[in-house]
């Protein structure tokens, strides 16, 4: 498209948020704040077993509780002939061996397979009614053995979770050349190895997920209110799948949404259990989450046990890179899951590397434990955790400076487009820009100084550095499709101009705390030249919007803005030829700019305005050419990913009396192509950069051996609070996306990609004199001092034992 | 939350006679840590006594050598009362760590005490600063009010109505928080006062307590160099997923030396 | 069942409570006051904070019948009744201080007690130990800090009116 700016509130213009005055006036409409008439509360019990055989179940003294509606169990559910929660990705593993797909019930059926597995639903009048009637509910389970860790899951005679997945693995897949890896490593100077385990995530969005269904007896209409990044789809799924209504019979609202970062992208039984209970008894029925269930039942993000091998010539130039990973499903398989550790990470093994010859394999394994899925980033900052600290393994193994093989081997810009020996194909980048910005905003040459005084105060000092890219702006349907996805992941939007020359844009994808509203008003106030007021964005209703994909996979303005691009093309097309008719021109001499329709070299133009009201009044129109009206849909299908990148550099300080890590500065220098509102794109890349950091140093979710969860509250999991996070230094440095018309790329996750490996490669800096390789995350107060104790008691009163 | 009666008695004599006829009601203060424990179903109360109306339990004062507080002193009153900011400016600063803003506008000195919370802040200073705890029927020694975990010296229906705290010559505080909780991992009170020197630990194990080699280091020299050689045994110590015993261990030496550097 | 009475943004408010009913539940759920939020069942997050006399306060740890009699300002009451913001609410709004909203009113409440607790000012480290009390997952805190040290400039007479966030 033709960019011009308005400094004031175009393209490249930091607007204050339209959204931000219901939110700051405590006006906005989650899903736990909507209330339906005559609404029922729904209360779920879980199971307190990892793994157990369901012996029967006594609902009866539950049934008699005061203001007990109704009591479910998995008969029910399989007696009204529903079906299990579908998966979204099939991955087809070595040999063309498809994977195992076992049922994942929506309420527990014979067995139960992690903690938090749902087994009996009670409906009353309130929610403490429901949850008093829970409590009543008598479940005689024989418990049996926990599958805890992917280890105990793969070991010789290990029992089976579910007994269509042998051996409890799901699939066993690869990707790249082996054997010309192979070759690559019998001609290296050095092969460097190195293993790691990407600690499980919890994500943690503020809002606890909520779920009211609804259903009108006359018209047959089912309604769910949901906390959904992507109400389309769980139309498509629920109705489809798991409770067959026709997609004109089920209308999913995702109002405002309290954070996502992939939590909420899934189809999760809750919903279908309000929206079938709801029909059952013609009355709504409410479901809000409480935190401590939310930990038992939301998807995890992460848990990938990795090793790696990394050949080197003599200079350092990589030849060849050899990636075995173990990634954890969880007890059911989650609706993206699958693709997280394959197509979403092992194909990211270039990262910004030109190593030429690479072998991905994946085995992905089921657990007792809570399903596994997308978090912010999604098998990208697995990936670029890997390739980092590989790197700096390497760097010193190979007794390089860190910065210098990172140069040795970037992709240079005149390399692109780029192709990967892993499938991708990159179209832009300049990852030496970033990273000379970095190093600049950093006082990386400073940095020796800082450590020294540092040092003199008691404390150690490290400096990170990771030079990353990711694959976002998810997908080419085509592609996707080849890849086992079982949805196109184009986007919608539908561009409405109203007579008088307002505009409401439709848009299939969901803002849960990316600024749409504002964004996307930006861009089509820019291409169609109207005020940003006489602009509305409206999202998250399947009843108002055509469909959608949803948000994920840093996609919204990527795919869901470049779908309005090609919608206003077709409005101003169309604009065109009205103005032709109007000003008695040729179609091919009208010009549109700033919102004039213009005969070329001319002072002749008919304001925007003026040619949506002739649109919707046509007196004087080519009524025998054009329709009356103003309104075009596009879909857009990406024709690549997009790869945003860049460098982020973390210093530390390590107080070794304690092992407390403390970030005292981050810098970041990111890539994320054309940049509609800088405010916000900053906004999102400082947000994760904490989590990122968060994942780095103090996130972590731990399982015992009985598969009981440890960490299933704030008070075990640490999420990051402000004493924790510094003020960050982010900047962006563009290359455009050569692919989609507006030259974006994505700004959602690069903070939560790139930065968790810079942290951890600064801790490693730190703990330099105490000869220090590496250290797996989270980096904790406990695990640092424990390894500065286990290298030298200097921490300790050493002289006094 | 089961539900629960609610009584708001107005005297302190009322107070007892209503957990005296209900030995399963519970005496409310400020609350936070008694109601998550309700939200989670993990308590029963048959009648919840909120103290709050009972003037009695307020108030700040100096009783000659000592600062005296009302059981319903608040976290946020402690540290901001300028008797003793004064008097024992470790206790007020102590008061500024505990749990978050919220917490410290409705938490209570005595419910702290009275909870005993291996975690909590409060026990460690009652212990180094030879407190006496001063119940409806008695007075309790810090060295035999805090029993074990969530345990004190008190009976069934007693209640604590303050707590009186010897002006020490110096005294200092060093914790290190809970990553995730920020509830004290470890933390150390240093003091001393008329009656010698104490110190003592809280987070480290199942009931705050009193570390006597550092006492007897420290009333030789006061310094920090004085505990840092001093190993606590780690046998006895929590362990959980964020701190091995031997880490709480190491913690006691690290923070009764930052607490001897802050005491001055 | 208990009564309550609770003077809320200015309004009283008598209410028929079982005693095990929390305060944000009697905001959210009696009197529709949607705008203080539950983000945990540990009293961590502090998405429910709300002002409760002189202080902010845990509104889902206190019970209704403890706040009986008490004057409480939730998010809804800080804007002036011609819809002007409060100077927090400005602050957060200029500085991109919120990204989904669900912890903000939580955070504003806790700012401007905050803010009015130091009315010497603050510094950056002030302000995040302030924070402890209030999770926020969007914004990395950045944002934040600076909003409220802006607004305290505001609130504080220190400054005419916001600078333009950089």
């Amino acid at each position: 498209m033709n960019v011009t700016t308005h400094p004031s509130e175009g393209i490249g213009a930091s607007v204050r948020r339209r959204e931000d005055l219901r939110f700051l006036s405590g006006r906005g409409q989650y899903t736990d704040d909507l209330n339906r008439p005559g609404q029922l509360h729904a209360w779920i019990l879980r199971s307190p077993y990892a793994h157990a055989r369901i012996d029967g179940i006594d609902t009866a003294a539950a049934a008699a509780m005061p203001g007990v509606q109704a009591v479910y169990t998995a008969a029910d559910i399989e007696a009204a002939g529903l079906g299990g929660i579908p998966c979204g990705w099939q991955v087809t593993g070595k040999g063309g061996q498809v994977m195992a797909e076992p049922m994942h019930p929506v309420l527990a059926s014979g067995k139960v397979r992690h903690v938090g597995d749902p087994v009996a639903v009670v409906v009353a009048e309130t929610r403490n009614q429901a949850r008093d009637a829970a409590e009543a509910i008598a479940v005689s389970y024989t418990p049996l053995p926990a599958l805890s860790t992917m280890a105990a899951a793969l070991a010789p005679g290990a029992p089976l979770l579910h007994d269509d997945a042998p051996g409890n693995v799901c699939f066993d897949w690869e990707i790249g050349d082996a054997a010309a890896t192979d070759a690559a490593f019998a001609t290296a100077h050095k092969v460097v190895r190195f293993e790691t385990t990407n600690n499980r995530l919890v994500p943690n969005a503020m809002e606890p997920r909520a779920a009211i269904g609804d259903y009108d007896p006359h018209s047959g209409e089912h309604t769910l209110y949901t906390t959904s990044q992507n109400p389309h789809v769980i139309r498509l799924l629920m109705g489809a799948f798991v409770l067959k209504v026709p997609e004109h019979r089920l209308r999913v609202v995702a109002p405002d949404v309290g954070g996502g970062f992939g939590s909420k992208i899934y189809h999760y039984a809750e919903e279908a259990i309000v929206t079938w209970s709801a029909a059952q008894l013609k009355r709504p029925v409410k479901w809000t989450c409480e935190r401590s269930e939310a930990f038992l039942s939301d998807a995890h993000g992460r848990d990938h046990v990795t090793t790696a091998e990394l050949a080197l010539d003599r200079e350092g130039k990589f030849l060849g890179l050899r990636v075995s990973t173990l990634a954890n499903m969880g007890a059911y398989l989650s609706t993206f899951a699958p693709a997280v550790p394959t197509y979403l990470s092992a194909t990211l093994l270039a990262g910004v590397y030109t190593t030429p010859a690479i072998h991905g394999q994946v085995k992905a394994v089921f657990t007792s434990t809570v399903p596994v899925d997308a978090y912010r980033g999604a098998g990208r900052p697995e990936t670029t955790y890997l390739l980092e600290r590989l790197v700096d393994v390497a760097a010193r193994e190979m007794g390089m400076d860190r910065i210098e093989i990172r140069r040795k081997n970037f992709i240079r810009p005149d390399q692109f487009p780029y192709q990967t020996p892993v499938a991708l194909q990159y179209d832009s980048g300049d990852y030496e820009a970033t990273l000379r910005e970095a190093l600049r905003g950093a006082d990386y040459a400073g940095f020796e100084a800082r450590r020294a005084e540092a040092k003199a105060r008691g404390r150690l000092r490290g400096i990170g550095v990771s030079t990353y890219l990711e694959a976002c702006g998810i997908a080419p349907s085509k592609l996707v499709g080849q890849l086992g996805a079982r949805a196109g992941l184009y986007e919608v939007a539908n561009i409405r101009v109203h007579p008088t020359g307002s505009v409401s844009v439709f848009t299939g994808t969901h803002s849960h705390g990316q600024g749409h509203e504002t964004t996307f008003a930006q861009l089509v106030s820019e291409q169609l030249g109207v005020p940003l007021s006489q602009v509305e964005i409206v999202h998250g209703d399947t009843g108002k919007i055509p469909f959608g994909m949803g948000t994920y996979g840093s996609r919204s303005l990527a795919v869901g803005g470049s779908a309005m691009v090609k919608a206003m093309d077709k409005i101003i097309a169309k604009g065109r030829k009205i103005a032709a008719h109007l000003l008695e021109a040729s179609v091919e001499d009208i010009e549109f700019s700033n919102g004039q329709f213009r005969v070329a070299g001319t002072d002749r133009a008919k304001a925007f305005a003026e040619i949506s009201m002739a649109a919707y009044v046509p007196h004087n129109y080519p009524i025998e050419e054009i329709e009356p009206g103003l309104e075009e849909t596009a879909f857009y299908d990406p024709k690549n990913f997009t790869y945003p990148g860049g460098c982020h550099i973390c210093e530390v300080e390590i107080d070794p009396e304690t092992g407390e890590v403390a970030v005292v500065a981050f810098t970041a220098c990111d890539d994320v192509g054309r940049v509609i509102n800088p405010m916000i794109v900053e906004g999102q890349i400082q947000g994760g950069l904490a989590q990122g950091i968060g994942q780095a140093l103090i996130e972590n979710t731990v399982y015992d051996a009985e598969g009981q969860l440890l960490s299933a509250s704030f008070n075990d999991y640490a999420m990051p609070r402000a004493t924790q996070i510094p003020s960050f230094g982010v900047s962006t440095s563009t290359t455009l996306c050569t692919h989609n018309p507006l030259g974006v790329k994505g700004c959602g996750e690069v903070g939560a990609i790139g930065s968790p490996p810079a942290v951890i490669n600064a801790v490693v800096d730190a703990l330099r004199d105490y000869g220090v390789t590496h250290v797996e995350m989270p980096a904790t107060p406990l695990k640092i001092w424990s390894i500065i104790h286990a290298k030298d008691g200097a921490a300790l009163p050493a002289a006094a034992e | 939350m089961y539900d629960f009666a609610y009584h708001k008695p107005s005297s302190l004599a009322d107070a007892v006679k209503l957990l005296a006829e209900d030995p399963d009601a519970k005496p409310i203060s400020g609350g936070m840590t008694l109601l998550p424990a309700l939200k989670h179903r993990l308590n029963m109360p048959t009648a919840l006594i909120d103290l709050s109306g009972i003037a009695e339990l307020r108030g700040i004062k100096r009783e000659g050598d000592a600062i005296v507080i009302g059981a319903m002193v608040k976290h946020f009153e402690v540290a901001t009362d300028p008797q003793i900011m004064a008097a024992i400016p470790a206790l007020a600063r102590m008061a500024a760590t505990i749990g978050d803003t919220q917490v410290r506008n409705r938490g209570t000195i005595g419910g702290s005490l009275a909870n005993n919370d291996p975690a909590a802040d409060y026990p460690a200073a009652a212990l180094a600063l030879g407190a006496t705890l001063i119940t409806d029927r008695r007075q309790i020694p810090a060295d035999d009010f805090f029993v074990g975990m969530f345990t004190t010296a008190m009976e069934p229906g007693e209640l604590l109505i303050g707590v009186s705290f010897p002006i020490p010559e110096k005294a200092g505080y060093a914790k290190l928080r809970n990553p995730a909780s920020r509830y004290s991992m470890t933390g150390v009170f240093v003091a001393k006062g008329p009656k010698g020197v104490g110190v003592g630990v809280n987070g480290a194990a199942s009931c705050a307590f009193r570390q006597k080699e550092m006492e007897a280091a420290l009333a030789a020299n006061w310094s920090p160099e004085a505990v840092a050689n001093i190993r606590q045994p780690a046998n006895d110590l929590n362990s959980d997923i964020h701190g091995s015993a031997e880490y709480r261990a190491n913690l006691v030496t690290v923070m009764a030396k930052r607490a001897v550097a802050d005491a001055g | 069942m208990p009564q309550v009475t609770l003077t809320v943004n200015g309004k009283s408010h008598t209410v028929e409570v079982e005693a095990r009913t929390l305060l944000v539940e009697v905001l959210r759920e009696k009197l529709r006051l949607t705008g203080t939020h539950v983000g945990c069942d540990t009293s961590q997050c502090g998405a429910c904070v709300v002002q409760m006399g002189e202080d902010s306060v845990k509104s889902c740890t206190i019970l209704a019948v403890q706040a009986d009699g008490a004057q409480v300002t939730t998010i809804e009451g800080l804007a002036a009744a011609d819809g002007t913001l409060h100077p927090m609410q400005e602050a957060f709004r200029e500085y991109h201080a919120l990204q989904c909203g669900f912890c903000t009113p939580g955070m504003v409440m806790s700012a401007i007690d905050l803010v009015k607790k130091h009315p010497q000012g603050l510094s950056e480290q002030e302000i995040r130990e302030g924070l402890e009390g209030n999770i926020c997952r969007c914004t990395g805190y950045h944002n934040i800090v600076k909003a409220i040290a802006a607004a305290a400039d505001v609130m504080q007479g220190r400054t005419p009116e916001l600078a333009r966030a950089g």
